[in-house]
């Protein structure tokens, strides 16, 4: 600091500018291209590509157990897979689903569009973010090599003790299980802090509290609810594996421990996590939406306060998952309520929604169609759901097809389609080509017929008695040809995704060239190029308005002053974003895979022995401090 | 009318009008000016609702159990007590280093990190030997397991906390100690309220719930 006065005058953006400016800030920002290089990057970009197309990946797989279930289970008496693979499938896809794409889906796509879209060069502790994203990698390849020795867990995607404990689950199944949730939670409360405090310290200036753009402001609310949710599954799965390996007693009756102590934990968790995978679907449709309406958002003051209202009933519902568990009366009355309640901070949105389109002139594209779909499909299960709040109708239906259809629509309509929407609307800003269109009718209209098709009849095969999780049923049950129209449903859907993939791949190669804002959007994530400088921008914008772009005719206002020596950014207060510090970046460094993989060596090995966490410190111990040791780098001696 | 709707504009990246200069910035700041401060509080929450957690089963247990403990007698309390009042008093030492390091007084900062090391490393001997207190193994019973983890998760606070000082004070003995790692002195002093602050209520439920 003191040297500073002295040192030879740093360099500022304020000296260069055009190219020149352009050239030099990639340079500083840039990731190196060699393998270190690229083991080593700390670019929110490259690191959300990384956990976009991975999360893709273990949906891919998810779906794929889903379409053996559906075959074994298209008619009476099947043989195409026993019982015990098929409690495996069902948990496999239920783990994958919800732990390696459902969480990381959405902190994948903030990571990669928060950054941009408050206006900054990169994410808050972009080595964490390096880290967490190896974490997660290394928790679901964990789980799927697991699998395909034949040590796949079977207990289920909440592995209920006392099946999951020592007892009725000897083998290493149910440590794999515990295992994964404890890297994929590490992963996810990583970047939750990350995308915290991006958005609190990160913002442009001027992007003060009610400019923050409506993804942004879910991805945050979402955040939150992530860090207040998951230590309640890492607790539970860590009692779990504590349980298992070293003799505690605290989900044992017998030495007064309890069983539904695990449930209490497990859906303190379960329950915020339907939101966890829905807050980012509203992200998707509420950026989406006033773009192909042409017009800013309907009631963006009740959107923001619906999100927070959100967030804080999702903590009062989990007891409706274990209504059948035999509570206090009154207790299941406050939680009917409160299930009940939460529909209306949804309904507003939908209704917010739905009067920017009626308000705009709609460009129908792709995006826009998906959204549509995500409307009928998610208010359909919405209906389902309030039917299952009442006590004496889940009491009827608990654990039969009709949640396995309710489930479904809440979590494809509420996530898969916005998703869907987003991928179409925001690949050109990823790639700098455009998705077919053509194509994109294709992969809409497939996957939503193939999705009602596979999903609604499993809610009257439910009606009918059919309990989920049975590998096959009876002829004489009378609902084989219920469940031969679902099969056929969900392989149509499955075409959808094959269309999808096909678009991807081909508009990688030779799609329209995209340009910054293809759109006509309005966020900041449009005024930069595409895909965008490793610096992002190259000055940093001044905010005026919500959507900036619309509103500032004749270049977005900007600051100067930054360094062009080396990676600096703009730490702005949390309320107003006004300016208050440059500060250094990190620059990038390959400590934080180091630190991944003796971390995933002491969680792996801790399923064996023990005293892989004693052997395991020392590595970590010494990884970590390799990261935070300062280098010889600038922004080190800052 | 006011709503804002989308205009066909031409997009121009290098069309930027400059409205400000940033230049006499400063390049660190403590407390809620640092990210990093934030980013601190972020992981209080997260170990607060583990800790929380880990609390709110130890009351779950001792509702749906008649006795409690689950044990002929109730863990000796004296070396928690002591470590509580150690805890207790190195609160004065960490506020001072908190202070020297906002002053970036670097001689006085070097002294006080090594105090609040062996402070760390003695909290960490005292409560290894605090286990030998409690008069119940972790695979006895309930009420073993949860006082373990109770106490173990503690631990592992210390555990870090140490790690993260040491690491810091050997720095700051370095030509590393320039400006912005006097604001990580005084995220860690920050760090060590938390554990502390977690520390009360769990000496309050493994050493007097049993005594109730
Ligand atoms: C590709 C389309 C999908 C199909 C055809 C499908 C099919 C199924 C079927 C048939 C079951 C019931 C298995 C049984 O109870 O025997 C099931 C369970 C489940 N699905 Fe899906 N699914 C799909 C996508 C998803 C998605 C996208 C998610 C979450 C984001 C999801 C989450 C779950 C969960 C959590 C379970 C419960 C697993 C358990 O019982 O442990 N599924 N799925
Ligand atoms: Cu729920």
């Amino acid at each position: 600091m003191s040297e500073a006065a002295t040192a030879p005058r740093e360099l500022r953006d304020s000296e260069l500018d055009g190219p020149a400016l352009s050239a030099r800030l990639a340079r500083i920002w840039g990731t190196q291209r060699s393998i270190v290089g690229w083991l080593s990057s700390v670019d929110h970009k490259v690191i959300g590509r990384r956990y976009i197309v991975t999360a893709f990946l273990f949906l891919f797989m998810g779906g794929l157990t889903a379409i053996v279930m559906r075959l074994q289970l298209a008619q009476p008496e099947s043989k195409l897979v026993g019982p015990d693979t098929y409690n495996q499938l069902f948990t496999m896809h239920g783990s994958t689903m919800m732990f390696l794409f459902g969480v990381p889906i959405g902190e994948a796509m903030a990571v990669y569009l928060v950054p941009l879209m408050v206006g900054t060069r990169n994410i808050a502790f972009p080595r964490l973010n390096a880290f967490s994203y190896w974490v997660y990698l290394s928790g679901g390849v964990f789980l799927w090599i697991s699998f395909l020795l034949n040590i796949g867990p079977d207990v289920g995607w909440f592995a209920y003790v006392p099946l999951s404990g020592p007892e009725y689950s000897p083998g290493k199944r149910a440590d794999v299980w515990a295992q994964m949730i404890t890297f994929t939670e590490l992963s996810g409360l990583a970047v939750a802090i990350e995308i915290i405090v991006t958005v609190l310290k990160q913002r442009a200036p001027g992007m003060s509290l009610s400019r923050i753009p409506l993804f942004v402001w879910a991805l945050f609310v979402n955040s939150f609810i992530i860090i207040f949710a998951l230590p309640a599954v890492m607790v539970a799965s860590t009692f779990l594996i504590l349980d298992r390996l070293i003799g505690t007693q605290l989900f044992n009756p017998a030495e007064g421990g309890d069983a539904l102590l695990f449930q209490h934990l497990f859906w303190f968790f379960g329950h915020p996590e339907v939101y966890i995978i829905f807050l980012p679907g509203t992200a998707f449709v509420s950026a989406i939406i006033p773009t192909f309406a042409r017009r800013e958002i309907f009631g963006y003051l009740a959107l923001v306060l619906s999100l927070i209202a959100t967030g804080f009933l999702s903590f009062g519902l989990w007891v409706h998952h274990m209504f059948t568990t035999g509570l206090p009366q009154l207790g299941a009355a406050f939680f009917t309520a409160n299930s009940m309640l939460i529909a209306i901070p949804n309904g507003l949105q939908i209704f917010c929604w739905i009067a920017t389109l009626w308000d705009g002139r709609p460009v129908w594209r792709t995006p826009l169609l998906f959204v549509c779909g995500f409307f009928f499909i998610f208010v359909a299960g919405g209906l389902s759901g309030i039917m299952l709040a009442s006590v004496p109708i889940d009491t009827q239906v608990h654990d039969t097809y009709f949640v396995v259809a309710h489930f479904h629509y809440v979590l494809i309509g509420g996530n898969v389609f916005p998703l869907l929407a987003a991928i179409y609307y925001w690949f050109p800003k990823f790639t700098g080509r455009m998705l077919s269109e053509r194509l994109g009718a294709w992969n809409f209209w497939l996957a939503f017929i193939g999705f009602n098709v596979a999903f609604f009849p499993m809610h009257i095969s439910g009606l009918m008695g059919m309990p989920r999780r049975v590998y096959t049923y009876g002829p004489e049950m009378g609902w084989g040809d219920l469940q031969l129209v679902s099969t056929a449903g969900a392989l149509v859907l499955f075409a959808s995704f094959l269309v999808f993939v096909w678009n991807v791949l081909a508009s990688l190669r030779s799609g329209a060239v995209a340009g910054p804002n293809p759109w006509g959007a309005g966020t900041l994530e449009w005024a930069t190029a595409s895909p965008p400088p490793p610096q992002n921008f190259d000055h940093i914008p001044v905010v005026t308005h919500r959507e900036p772009l619309w509103a500032e005719r004749g270049g977005l206002p900007v600051v100067t002053g930054l360094s062009i020596r080396h990676r600096e950014l703009v730490v702005s207060s949390v309320a107003e974003a006004e300016p208050q510090l440059r500060e250094s970046s990190p620059a990038p460094s390959i400590w934080p895979l180091i630190a991944a993989v003796t971390v995933g060596a002491t969680f792996i090995g801790s399923i064996f022995t023990p005293y892989a966490v004693l052997w395991g410190a020392p590595p970590i111990a010494a990884a970590l401090t390799g990261w935070f040791w300062p280098k010889n780098t600038p922004e080190d001696e800052e | 009318m006011s709503t804002v709707r989308a205009e066909p504009q031409p997009f121009e990246p290098h069309q930027a009008r400059v409205t400000r200069d940033l230049s006499g910035l400063p390049t660190y700041g403590f407390g809620p000016k640092s990210p990093m401060w934030w980013g601190t509080l972020g992981f209080f929450v997260v170990e607060g609702m583990g800790f929380a957690l880990a609390l709110g089963t130890y009351l779950y247990l001792v509702q749906q159990n008649p006795h409690w403990p689950l044990a002929p007698i109730p863990p000796d309390h004296w070396a928690g007590t002591l470590n509580t009042l150690l805890l207790l008093a190195s609160l004065w030492p960490n506020l001072i280093t908190d202070r020297h390091a906002h002053a970036q007084d670097l001689g006085r900062v070097r002294r006080d990190l090594v105090i609040m090391s062996l402070i760390t490393l003695a909290t960490i001997a005292l409560r290894l030997y605090e286990f030998t207190g409690l008069g119940v193994r972790w695979d006895q019973n309930a009420y073993g397991s949860i006082t373990w983890v109770l106490l173990a998760l503690h631990l592992t606070h210390l555990i870090t906390d140490a790690g993260d000082t040491l690491v810091l004070t050997v720095l700051m003995f370095t030509r590393h100690a320039t400006g912005k790692r006097f604001s990580d002195v005084s995220d860690n002093a920050f760090y060590w309220y938390f554990v502390v602050a977690s520390w009360l209520p769990i000496y309050v439920a493994v050493y007097w719930i049993p005594r109730w």
